[in-house]
């Protein structure tokens, strides 16, 4: 799974941070960015649909692979 | 129409002030999505009120048609403020561009890292203030202390003393709950415009490490920011900072008073805070803001003119059941939350993150302290209502 964040979307609600702050990083001015090119290891891809369910702008988005 | 008859028809003839509606809005916008989603009133000019989740959520992202140039939710008679503040409170009362580039100032101010780095100083005082009362055994938990907390976290950022709490709390009350009562609405605005005047003057001589010198320091397009758009961000940060959160804060100790299993099972177990301040958020979202219609359009069919208001209730989406499972039930670890209490779109509150900390902060402390609490008997709770939704009197006996 890797995980792609719309900078377009992205209004800096830090959700995603804070429910997985191994996979997302955030700018001090709210702009959410992935670690490692957005791969997810295995035991962390319930985080990551975590982050995404809890996003309120639908900026995250999974491309399974 | 007098504003302050009472309402017959949510339908054609809301009243966002109503009694009823203030301390229990719920039923009433659950009827509203399934009967007419975007309901309307004359009482103060022509206004819409969506409750539904896509239509507010859709209309916060329209900022063409929706603008933020006036988001009072009680429509005002323009006054005089007009003259000191040319430009409104930036970002909230604007639109790009200037909305963009003031929102950039105000932003780091409120990054998780540096909110991370007040976290201390709210505990502190959430500390101090209930040992002022936990002898006593008894406190009103809204004035005592949610109402104590936030003003202190913001009178830091501004580096202004303590000792204008009380101060501070009565001009944000004045500015926003009284917003019916013109007289008591300019008392506020003008109180806090005219401190924070002398605190803008003051950090230009002697300039320090806080949100006013910086933004004296700052530039934008290479020239300095005027002084009234910096005297305007304060005012908001102050404004917008203050009543809000406590509401927050209030809502949810109010809930954990009159629920004694969430309350008991939040104290057994920790590890729900984090859903359950999120939970707390989208159930008792404190803030609903205003747009001017600047084109005539169309929203589910109701055909809106410019000049025209639109409430934008992010309380009502967050109950939308189209959206949320159990969507009138506090589920204290509910997974999937999106809730808009912080807005939607390029207006997401700013201090979304120290709003964040200081509720889950205040909640922490109350109950290592407090871990068992309920409302006192023969005593009644008081909601405040309009631009700002919670409890301004919970007395509670401890334990
Ligand atoms: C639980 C507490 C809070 C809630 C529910 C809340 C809610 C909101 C909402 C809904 C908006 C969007 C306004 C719109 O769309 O027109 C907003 C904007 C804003 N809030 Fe908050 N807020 C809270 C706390 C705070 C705090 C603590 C601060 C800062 C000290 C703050 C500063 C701001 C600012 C500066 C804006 C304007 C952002 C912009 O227009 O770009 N808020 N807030
Ligand atoms: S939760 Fe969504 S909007 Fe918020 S920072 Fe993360 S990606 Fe951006």
């Amino acid at each position: 799974m890797r995980l792609r964040i719309d900078p377009e979307r992205c209004q800096g609600h830090a959700r995603c941070f804070a429910l997985a702050p191994d996979l997302f990083d955030i700018d001090d001015y709210g702009q959410s960015s992935v670690h490692s090119d957005g791969v997810v290891p295995a035991d962390r891809e319930d985080a990551a649909r975590l982050a995404i369910a809890n996003c309120p702008e639908f900026a995250i988005e999974a491309l399974e692979d | 129409m007098r504003r302050t008859e009472p309402v017959t028809d949510w339908e054609t003839d809301f009243e966002v002030l109503d009694a009823g509606y203030v301390e229990d809005p719920f039923g009433i916008w659950d009827e509203l999505r399934a009967s007419c989603p975007v309901a309307t009133t004359e009482r103060r000019g022509r206004a819409w009120l969506p409750t539904r989740y896509a239509d507010v959520t859709a209309i916060a992202h329209d900022t063409t048609t929706f603008s933020s140039s006036d988001v009072a939710v009680v429509t005002i008679e323009q006054d005089e403020d007009e003259d000191i503040l040319p430009y409104g409170l930036p970002p909230i009362t604007s639109d790009p561009p200037l909305h963009t580039w003031t929102r950039r100032l105000l932003l780091p101010w409120f990054s998780h890292r540096r909110v991370e780095s007040y976290e201390t100083l709210t505990r502190e005082i959430c500390g101090s203030l209930i040992k002022e009362f936990f002898d006593a055994g008894r406190a009103d938990a809204a004035i005592d202390y949610a109402q104590q907390i936030p003003v202190r976290v913001i009178s830091h950022i501004l580096a202004v003393p303590d000792e204008m709490s009380d101060a501070f709390t009565g001009w944000v009350r004045d500015s926003l709950e009284f917003a019916d009562d013109p007289e008591r609405r300019r008392r506020g605005n003008y109180g806090i415009g005219e401190f924070l005047w002398s605190k803008v003057q003051e950090r230009k001589e002697h300039p320090g490490d806080d949100l006013i010198s910086d933004l004296l320091q700052s530039r934008h397009d290479g020239e300095p920011l005027e002084d009234s758009i910096i005297l305007g961000m304060a005012m908001l940060t102050l404004i917008a900072g203050v009543d809000t959160t406590w509401s927050a804060i209030g809502a949810s100790l109010w809930h954990l008073a009159t629920h004694d299993d969430d309350r008991d099972r939040l104290v057994a177990d920790p590890s729900l805070m984090a859903t359950a301040v999120e939970e707390f958020l989208r159930a008792y979202s404190p803030v609903t803001m205003a747009r001017l219609v600047t084109t005539d359009t169309e929203v589910a069919g109701c055909p809106m003119r410019a000049g025209d208001k639109v409430l934008m209730s992010f309380p009502a989406a967050n109950r939308d059941p189209a959206v949320f499972d159990r969507a009138s039930e506090v589920v204290l670890d509910r997974a999937a939350n999106r809730h808009v209490a912080f807005g939607s779109g390029i207006h997401r509150c700013a201090g979304s993150n120290l709003a964040r900390m200081e509720l889950r902060v205040a909640i922490e402390e109350w109950l290592r302290r407090i871990p068992s609490f309920h409302l006192e008997p023969e005593s009644s709770v008081t909601w405040a209502g309009g631009q700002v939704r919670g409890p301004r009197s919970i007395p509670v006996v401890l334990r």
